[in-house]
């Protein structure tokens, strides 16, 4: 396919003893987003270096467009917010911005656009010296807008942020998105990113232990649904007999399932009647996905 | 690339212009060169050298203290404060190349100090012409004293982007850029003086040596200026040791020229192997 904007294949780089990346494979499309998920030290800003072509792999290739990572037309490509932005403290946000719109070939009017887009007009003329951590990571990103870039490459964009800089964040790179460029965005938490991507990997000890969709990486967890019934003290000895599963406190019951045989679970609870009171579904939450993923038989691998 | 360079320099310029350390080493400079023209060449008075060549004499050595030290202090952060801040990443991720970054620094950093020099010196000089006078020749050698030790200053800012772009470490960068100035300023001259004693009349000091003071961009400063001053017995110390010496003063400069090539060249060298 020729709108593979990045293509990683099987790469190791170690740090000493350290495999800080173990075989990664990835594609990423135009148009596609994609988190990168993880625990602190899982690989995540390596492989972005990588991916930039700051360290050399040990084995294994990557593409950017068709490009070596590093060289001219590969940065070109890419956009990049890395984690814990830092700028010029003595510089004002617009002078920080337009040292980046030349080094990248933008007019210089280019960044009065990208600072109001990410909603810093008003602090333009502002030492960045003196600007929160969440107007710093916005100026990254005015940073990252310049250019048109095809690719955008963002560590840990919203750590640090709160809710509401989070949400401005997303919403600005899903616009990004819809014309086109491809986002790849490494975060800690799952739930977080859930609507804001469409497909998630998670890397664990330089692995990448899946790579999906969310709801098929739900399937792939496996994780049963956990059913609650609630009976009376007088119903609950035949509902137990009857559906099986473990006692809670008092007259209630709870149920494990995979999610295949949800229906029929419930249809036998139906079929009891008036003997239950109640019945409360829980499927697996996303950080039960993330948990089970990311920290399988982790500590084998740590050693 | 030039625009890259450009950039770069401005930006340097910029943050150059709002560092209080910078006016400090403006303000030091002037406060000296004020000092040695008004009070050091008192004592000479009307005397068969002029006012302002004494003065000048005076900023030679002045300069060869206060130029490396003032370059090293302006760069050595340079490449290792942006690795220690994490602003080099973004930077190297964006299409411009690292000799059009090393470049774009050095020119910034070079006029800086071609300000401050030129400030100090302008102001120490021009008003010892205004109060005593002199010849258009004393004008002159003011005009080569202030481009030399800008000359100078840009060799010792090329060492210390060196220094900035072999560590990580802003801490551990100024260590090395004061090593470095108190090899080159202090410890390589009385190094070459007692190899000098120790050798005594002979090959060493008629061929070898010159060459070896020649080698040190300070003492090639010190030797360019002196010489074309002509003063004889006003120059002292190492250099009223090289007095006599059989080569012509412009060999000095290109000492200098090539101390700034050789060290532009090994810090994009080491640059390119930094890994953000
Ligand atoms: N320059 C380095 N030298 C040695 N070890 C490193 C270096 N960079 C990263 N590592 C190690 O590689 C592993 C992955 O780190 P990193 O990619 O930063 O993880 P993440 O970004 O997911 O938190 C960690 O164990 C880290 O200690
Ligand atoms: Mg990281």
């Amino acid at each position: 396919m020729n709108d593979v904007l990045l293509d990683i294949r099987g790469v190791t780089k170690r740090f000493g003893a350290v495999r800080a990346l173990d075989d990664v494979s990835l594609q990423l499309r135009a148009g596609e987003r994609l988190a990168l998920l993880g625990h602190n030290g899982a690989g995540k800003t390596t492989l972005f270096r990588a991916i930039l072509g700051f360290i050399a792999p040990d084995s294994g290739s990557l593409s950017i467009a068709g490009h070596a990572p590093g060289v001219l037309q590969a940065r070109r490509t890419i956009a990049f917010l890395p984690e814990n932005v830092a700028f010029p403290k003595a510089l004002t946000g617009r002078e920080v911005i337009a040292l980046f719109a030349r080094l990248k070939g933008e007019p210089v009017s280019a960044a009065d656009d990208a600072m109001a887009r990410v909603g810093l007009a008003d602090a333009a003329d502002r030492r960045s010296g003196t600007y929160s951590k969440g107007m710093r990571q916005r100026l990254g990103l005015a940073q990252a807008l310049l250019g048109r870039p095809r690719l955008l490459v963002l560590d840990e964009p919203t750590s640090g942020l709160d809710p509401l800089s989070r949400n401005d964040l997303y919403a600005i790179l899903a616009e990004i998105s819809q014309s086109g460029a491809a986002i790849l965005l490494s975060s800690h938490s799952l739930t977080e990113v859930e609507a804001e991507t469409d497909r998630v990997s998670i890397m664990r000890s330089g692995r990448v232990v899946a790579d999906a969709s969310l709801r098929s990486l739900h399937q792939d967890a496996g994780l049963p649904i956990r059913i609650r019934v609630k009976a009376s003290d007088e119903t609950i000895g035949e509902v137990s007999g009857t559906l099986g599963g473990t006692r809670l406190n008092g007259a209630s019951l709870e149920l494990l399932c995979p999610a295949s045989d949800k229906m029929a679970r419930l249809a036998a609870i139906s079929r009891l009647g008036e003997k239950v009171i109640d019945v409360d579904i829980s499927t697996p939450s996303l950080d039960d996905v993330y948990r089970h993923f990311s920290a399988r038989d982790g500590r084998e691998d740590r050693q | 690339m030039i625009a890259h360079i450009q950039a770069i320099a401005a930006t340097e310029w910029r943050i150059g212009m709002r560092n209080r350390w910078v006016l400090l080493a403006t303000c030091l400079l002037l406060l000296f060169s004020l000092v040695l023209a008004f009070l050091g060449a008192a004592p000479v008075g009307e005397v068969k050298a002029g006012r302002l060549s004494v003065t000048i004499a005076s900023l030679t050595t002045l300069s060869v203290y206060l130029v490396p030290l003032i370059s090293l202090l302006l760069t050595f952060d340079t490449i290792a404060g942006e690795s220690e801040r994490g602003t080099l990443p973004l930077l190297l991720a964006t299409p411009v190349s690292r000799s059009s970054v090393i470049a774009g620094k050095f020119l910034g950093h070079v006029a800086v100090l071609a300000l401050a020099i030129t400030v100090g010196f302008g102001i120490a000089g021009g008003l010892v012409l205004a109060l005593y006078g002199g010849t258009a020749t004393d004008i002159a050698a003011l005009v080569r004293l202030t481009a030399t030790a800008i000359a100078l200053g840009a060799a010792f800012c090329a060492i210390g982007t060196i220094i900035s772009a072999s560590t990580r470490q802003s801490g551990t960068a100024a260590a090395l850029a004061i090593a470095v100035w108190l090899i080159a300023v202090v410890l390589y001259d009385l190094g070459l003086l007692g190899l000098l004693i120790s050798a005594g009349e002979g090959t060493f000091a008629r061929t070898i040596f010159p060459w070896l003071l020649l080698a040190n961009p300070a003492d090639a400063f010190r030797l360019y200026n002196l010489s074309a001053l002509d003063l004889g017995s006003t120059a002292t110390g190492i250099a009223g040791a090289a007095d006599g010496l059989t080569f012509p003063p412009i060999v000095a400069l290109g000492v200098i020229g090539l101390w700034i090539i050789a060290s532009l060249t090994t810090a994009i060298a080491v640059f390119r192997r930094v890994e953000p």
